[in-house]
């Protein structure tokens, strides 16, 4: 039995192809790019070319805007500290209340140490921005507005640019956590407000362990991480060179299948949201529905618990993913499903899956053949669904 | 995915006893949807012998929630309500070969299904509506009772293991105090009765409520934990981080309302700052004078052990966190 991947939005495979123009920068083009010899020259020439291929993706004006870091975390945090440190008459940060803990964590950090006052934007039940909220919040004490492009348990897209030209009206910086939609939906930061960006290599087919920060030139800048020249002074260490190459490739790669992740992966997405709503009773699609990643579903089933739909998902083969409070270790459901406001009936047993380009409709079909048969199996269990067959209790969700 | 035996995965998988018990006549309910679990247990009691003839449960909850309550069940068919009575939460765990520990709360559960469907069949009040002493965690409805019995049977003697055992403290934590009081209450008796030693015990005021509070935070992941701050070499001048961590954070409107200081008040402030940390400094034989302030830079001379020391990055930066604190705003301490 083939095992159906649909974790996508927590990482994805690797593209062999990208292992494949990896592997001679380990042993054969092993020197250090800042060497004078010919073993640092060679890699020199392999990192420019793979720099203007992620540039590219990003439809960048300049190379040089893009610094690698060790991934998408070291990014956001380069963003926030850079941002503080180079606006210094300026001590609030603007924020969402679903960001990724890679924000999140150190926002409350730095109020923590009173190093920053913190704004967190709600969501409506869709999560969609409270975008008077963000309005009444922008004054010329901000120093950064920091929202994700897409969110990751849901996939839901926030109008980032208008959003960034809110910010620039009053002269804050303006940063992105992109991780989940480069590579599924089109960028061009030349015609974009946006000053930051970051970007994870390992959710594009990339490896892990690298990242970038897009630096708009001429934005203000500090580094996190000092001790060489490296990017230009804007993140000090040796260049990771075989990932940096990987992540070139996979640049070069996912902008050539953007068409397809934007039709045929959205097909298999809605073909296997449609069929589980038309199969399962009791559930519903979290997130904004009209603007949204194209790969990723996310479900609430209600009367049932997440963890114990992944337990028997995963023992027939198919990885996804919950927002459920048992799977993390934490005993609330995920922090986004809690600032949408879905009902903890609905959230505890909220299911993610996530496509990549490599999905099929074989999958799909997996899934919907499955899934049905846990979801009763479990509901049955349930002593709030009763074993009968009728519907337990009239539910109409106000927010589907 | 969590660490599950195979017996837990084999009870989860193919539950026993599953689904209504129609013939019941001792029914217990526990949890709630709301909380992510929720157990009610059906027995058929022989009211001659009273033996547990028949048992069936249905749970809403997770893997080791599923499989903790058919454990329940398959251990109490065949006992009388006296044997069954005697039962506790580690029996279901032990039953199962063992639990995670995060997932305690779910053999507790069972546990309470059991105590609360016996006094059912006797015609008895289960207490679980929370007028068994006070409601302490209101995020997953935890009152006073559950809490004493957990920490009694189970000899718990830290928040942490409060958490993983019952739930409470496991969403806002602005129980703490209450948690906190219980857990001491039960400890101070069972001490008493010669049940705990007296140095497992958790006292109140033992360790800084700040500490313990944060750090019963960073277990559930709300806040990430900082680094283990290293202990200090005798000779090193080091600020230890904690000592930096214990003064509270100035509240949210701190930073703006300070935007307006005066030269004077703000060389004063910084004065004061610095007055107070040279006692740590003094202790490791160096010593830190105030040169200039200059707009938000503040200009300092290290002296004694300090200078040369490697460590005296980490008096710099301590002191402009502490700056930062207290004053609200982000200072550059620079030494010359």
């Amino acid at each position: 039995m083939t095992p159906v991947y649909l974790d996508n939005n927590a990482t994805t495979r690797v593209e062999p192809s990208v292992v494949a123009a990896m592997l001679p920068f380990f042993t054969e083009q092993f020197g250090n790019a800042s060497s004078i010899h010919a073993f640092g020259a060679e890699v020199g020439g392999a990192l420019k070319t793979a720099r203007r291929e992620l540039q590219a993706l990003l439809g960048a004006e300049h190379d040089h805007e893009i610094v690698y870091t060790a991934g998408g975390t070291e990014s956001d945090s380069t963003a926030i500290f850079s941002a503080l440190e180079s606006l210094p008459d300026r001590t609030e940060i603007i924020t969402s209340k679903v960001e990724h803990p890679a924000i999140l964590a150190v926002c409350d950090h730095l109020e923590k140490t009173g190093r920053a006052r913190i704004h967190r934007i709600g969501v409506d039940k869709a999560g969609r921005l409270d975008l008077d909220a963000y309005r009444a919040a922008l004054s010329d004490k901000v120093a950064l507005v920091t929202f994700m492009w897409a969110n990751n348990e849901t996939g839901t897209i926030f109008p980032v640019e208008g959003l960034a030209e809110m910010a620039k009206a009053v002269g804050a910086l303006f940063h992105t956590d992109a991780v989940q939609a480069v590579g599924k939906v089109p960028i061009d930061m030349k015609s974009s407000v946006i000053d930051m960006l970051s970007l994870s290599g390992h959710k594009l087919h990339g490896p892990k362990g690298i990242g970038a920060l897009y630096v708009r030139r001429g934005t203000r800048f500090k580094p996190l991480i000092r001790g060489g020249h490296q990017e230009r002074g804007r993140r000090a260490g040796t260049e990771n060179a075989p990932a940096i190459v990987g992540l070139g490739k996979a640049a070069a790669l996912a902008l050539q299948h953007m068409e397809e992740e934007n039709t045929r992966v959205k097909a298999l997405r809605d073909r296997l949201e449609a069929g589980i709503q038309q199969r399962i009773p009791n559930c519903f699609v979290n997130g904004d529905k009209d603007d949204r990643l194209p790969n990723t579903c996310n479900v609430a089933f209600e009367y049932v618990e997440g963890e114990a739909i992944l337990l028997h998902l995963n023992r027939a083969g198919i990885a996804a993913s919950s927002g459920s409070a048992c799977t993390s270790g934490s005993l609330e459901p995920s922090h986004v499903l809690r600032a949408m406001d879905i009902p903890f009936t609905a959230a505890h047993g909220s299911i993610r899956f996530s496509f990549s380009r490599e999905n099929t409709d074989q999958d799909v079909d997996r899934v919907l053949d499955v899934l049905p048969g846990i979801l009763e199996k479990l509901r049955d269990l349930s002593p709030f669904w009763a074993g009968t067959n009728e519907t337990p209790k009239a539910f109409k969700p106000v927010y589907a | 995915m969590w660490d599950y035996t195979d017996k837990v995965k084999d009870y989860f998988f193919n539950p026993k006893n599953a689904g209504a018990l129609a013939e019941a006549n001792a029914v217990g309910e526990v949890g709630a949807i709301s909380c992510g679990d929720a157990l009610k247990l059906m027995l058929k009691v022989v009211p001659e012998t009273e033996i547990i003839e028949d048992a069936r449960f249905q749970t809403f909850g997770c893997g080791s929630a599923i499989a903790s309550s058919s454990a329940l069940t398959e251990l109490v068919i065949g006992k009388t309500l006296t044997e069954a009575l005697e039962m506790t939460n580690q029996d279901i765990a032990d039953f199962l070969g063992g639990l995670p520990p995060e997932k305690m709360h779910c053999s507790v559960m069972g546990y309470e299904a059991l105590q609360a469907a016996i006094a059912n069949y006797r015609g008895e009040e289960w207490h679980d509506d929370h007028e068994e002493g006070a409601l302490l965690c209101k995020c997953f409805g935890v009152d006073e009772g559950m809490v004493e019995r957990a920490v009694r049977m189970n000899k718990l003697t830290t928040i942490e293991q409060v958490t993983a055992f019952t739930k409470a403290g496991g969403g806002c934590l602005t129980c703490f105090d209450g948690l906190e009081a219980c857990l001491a209450k039960v400890n101070a008796e069972m001490v008493a009765e010669g049940l705990l030693a007296e140095h497992e015990a958790y006292r109140l005021g033992g360790t800084s409520q700040a500490v313990v509070k944060q750090k019963a935070r960073e277990m559930r992941g709300f806040v990430k934990a900082p680094e283990e701050p290293k202990p200090a070499p005798a000779a090193a001048p080091m600020i230890s981080l904690d000592q930096i961590a214990l003064v509270p954070p100035p509240s949210s409107a701190a930073p703006s309302a300070s935007g307006g200081l005066t030269m004077l008040k703000k060389i004063r402030l910084v004065e004061e700052t610095i007055e107070e940390m040279r006692p740590y400094l003094r202790q490791d034989g160096g010593d830190c004078e105030l040169i200039d302030v200059d707009g938000n830079t503040v200009k300092v001379k290290l002296s004694g052990a300090c200078v040369g020391c490697q460590m005296s990055s980490v008096t710099i930066s301590g002191i402009q966190e502490r700056l930062a604190v207290k004053i609200g705003l982000p200072f550059r301490v620079v030494p010359v």
